[in-house]
């Protein structure tokens, strides 16, 4: 187990600044989560954690240790690719070994690691098996085994779920986390899919272009988004913005409901909203519309849930309403978050 | 009438098949049919004109094979061919191999017009270059050794065969090398124990190519070697079984297929390994 620490990490590929002054610390033994849609430097930061790519400027730092000039053997870490990066040419049981191998472990030792690595991932009887001859939820477990097997200080994971299918994602999700848990090591984890950082992260680190723009437990990005940025890229539909004067005020789709529906002693902004198109979704409607003066002609999501049964008619306005603390402000120059105003 | 139509066209599908299966076959197994049957017919037969060529019709002999291997050094020949070979091979993959790597991983945009100029060194042809390369020959004191042979073919076969193990490298995923890395192994460590086993098909795509165009160069064998017992197979046979106008078409024929079998059968033995070799990177 170990902290993973950038001091200040750049990375220019020529005139391209793909990591721009990242500074982020891991807790010991957390589920950190690179957040960010594609380009925005996160891959390149987690391969310069492991030593693939020479930083521009900064440190890397790996247990309190400065590793920078060390080769990416030497760091005590293991990394689980996007392709998987099986070995072609080896059988599962020799891939799982191969880390050992190159330790020197004795032959003896190997076979029982591998066999502790393999149980864990419950893939004991795929051993003899060559890695074309898999499918795709079982590459990703021997890419993990393999991972596992030399007990590493870090695990490095660059998006291993997103060649999965969708059913098997949510499955693999939930298995990745608790073996996390389980194992407790320190996991950095790249991905640009929201749901997944949510439902892994105990912390997500939000990155765009090349910028860490916030670092936060889920419920609190989600929540208090730190700029326009992280506020629109979290969530489905996304947050709402709407101009007001030099701000930017947001709010969640879900947030935005129907006056009746809000209890009647809380703080409510109301907004009067032109109704253009519903949406089922089964578990709930999604509205698309534009709201009235003062806000003319902004377009806006509601997303209400499947217990508010009012019926709704495109074409026509209605009454909707916000609880005052659910609205976020944003500086319309700069996207940061500003406190709170008076609409 | 459905069922029988149906039939029909199965049968001339069948047919067809094989009739352009028999076809290739005929093609590809009537010159070894031709040399054979030549090595073992008597003189007589063989240059009697109302013969039928293709079939005996005097009894066979051993007569050819007999001059082959006693009265010229055909043995010795064919050992020459293989030690020029197998060194030529080595040289190759020790250099093609590293410079394919580099080529296909380490450089940028000039790596690839580095590739380029290295292929079209395979196309300045030997007739160009024999007349040069024979005073180099001289100067180093290695003419009439098969040595000079084993300095020299290099030039030709290592620009192609560094071009192919660059395709080839540039078809593996980076990363496998990097996993590798990570995994305990320096890049070197990397390339010895992940890149160079999944190459195998490649490699062995330059040996058999190597090998080939080492057996049928003619120029240089001619050029620098003199003493009958240096010869390569390529030169000694046109050299001694050619005098004058009289051609000794049997033993010809007897040496022709000697020479030419093993490679045919190398080629077959790796035929798939040798077309995944030749067309990997271009179905990517």
């Amino acid at each position: 187990m170990a902290i993973v620490e950038a001091r200040n990490i750049r990375k220019y590929f020529g005139e391209v600044r793909a990591v721009d002054g990242v500074n982020l610390a891991t807790r010991e033994g957390e589920f950190l989560v690179l957040l960010g849609p594609s380009g925005c430097g996160k891959t390149t930061l987690l391969r310069m954690i492991a030593g693939l790519e020479k930083p521009s400027a900064g440190e890397i730092v790996i247990g309190a240790q400065v590793v920078n000039s060390l080769p990416p053997r030497a760091r005590k870490i293991a990394m689980v690719f996007q392709s998987y990066a099986l070995y072609p040419h080896m059988r599962v049981f020799n891939n799982i070994a191969f880390p050992l191998k190159a330790q020197g472990v004795p032959k003896k030792a190997r076979k029982e690691k591998v066999e502790w690595a393999a149980a864990m991932f419950g893939i004991e009887r795929l051993l003899d098996r060559k890695p074309r001859e898999l499918s795709g939820g079982e590459r990703q477990r021997v890419a993990l085994a393999r991972a596992l097997v030399r007990e590493p200080d870090v695990f490095l994971l660059d998006e291993p779920l997103s060649n999965l299918d969708a059913k098997l994602r949510t499955a693999a999700r939930y298995e990745l986390q608790q073996f996390q848990k389980r194992i407790g090591t320190t996991t950095i984890y790249v991905t640009h899919d929201q749901v997944e950082a949510m439902g892994l992260g105990d912390r997500i680190a939000v990155m765009n272009e090349g910028k860490l723009r916030q670092m936060g437990m889920p419920q609190e990005v989600y929540d208090e988004p730190a700029d326009t940025f992280v506020a629109s890229f979290l969530g489905s539909p996304p947050m709402n913005m709407v101009e007001r004067n030099n701000d930017i005020v947001g709010f969640r789709p879900e947030h935005l409901l129907p006056t009746e529906v809000h209890g009647t002693s809380e703080h409510l902004v109301t907004f009067q909203f032109h109704l253009s198109r519903v949406e089922h979704l089964g578990a709930g409607r999604l509205l698309y519309g534009l709201l009235g003066a003062p806000f003319a002609d902004q377009k806006v999501i509601a997303n209400l849930a499947s217990n508010v049964m009012i019926v709704f008619q495109p074409g026509m306005s209605y009454t909707f309403a916000v609880k005052t603390a659910n609205l976020k402000f944003f500086d319309r120059a700069t996207g940061l978050r500003i406190e709170p105003r008076p609409l | 009438m459905a069922p029988s139509t149906e039939r029909a066209k199965q049968w001339s599908l069948r047919g067809m098949h094989f009739g352009i299966l028999a076809a290739f076959i005929a093609f590809s197994a009537f010159p070894f049919y031709w040399m054979l049957i030549t090595t073992f017919k008597q003189t007589r037969d063989l240059l009697n004109p109302d013969h039928n060529p293709f079939v005996f019709h005097d009894p066979p002999t051993l007569e050819h094979l007999r001059i082959l291997f006693m009265e010229t050094q055909f043995g010795q020949w064919l050992l020459n061919t293989v030690f020029v070979g197998v060194m030529v091979v080595g040289i190759t993959l020790m250099l093609a191999i590293p410079a394919g790597y580099s080529l296909a991983r380490l450089t940028g945009r000039m790596g690839e017009q580095l590739g380029i100029g290295i292929f079209l060194t395979y196309l300045v042809p030997p007739t160009v270059l024999f007349i040069p390369l024979s005073r180099v020959v001289a100067n180093l004191g290695l003419q009439d050794s098969l040595w000079s042979l084993v300095l020299v073919y290099p030039s030709f076969t290592v620009p192609f065969c560094t071009w192919l193990m660059m395709g080839f490298f540039k078809a593996i995923p980076r990363d496998l090398e990097e996993a590798a890395m990570i995994d305990g192994y320096s890049r070197i460590g990397a390339f010895f124990k992940v890149v160079i086993p999944i190459s195998v098909a490649g490699i062995l795509t330059v040996i058999i190519f190597t090998f080939t165009l080492v057996t049928q160069e003619f120029i240089y064998a001619l050029t620098f070697i003199t003493a009958a017992s240096n010869f390569t197979v390529s030169v000694g046979v046109p050299t001694f079984l050619v005098r004058g106008d009289v051609y000794f078409w049997g033993s010809l024929m007897g040496a022709c297929f000697i020479a030419s079998v093993p490679i045919a059968f190398l080629y077959n033995f790796f035929l798939d390994r040798f077309i995944a070799g030749f067309t990997v990177g271009a179905i990517k």
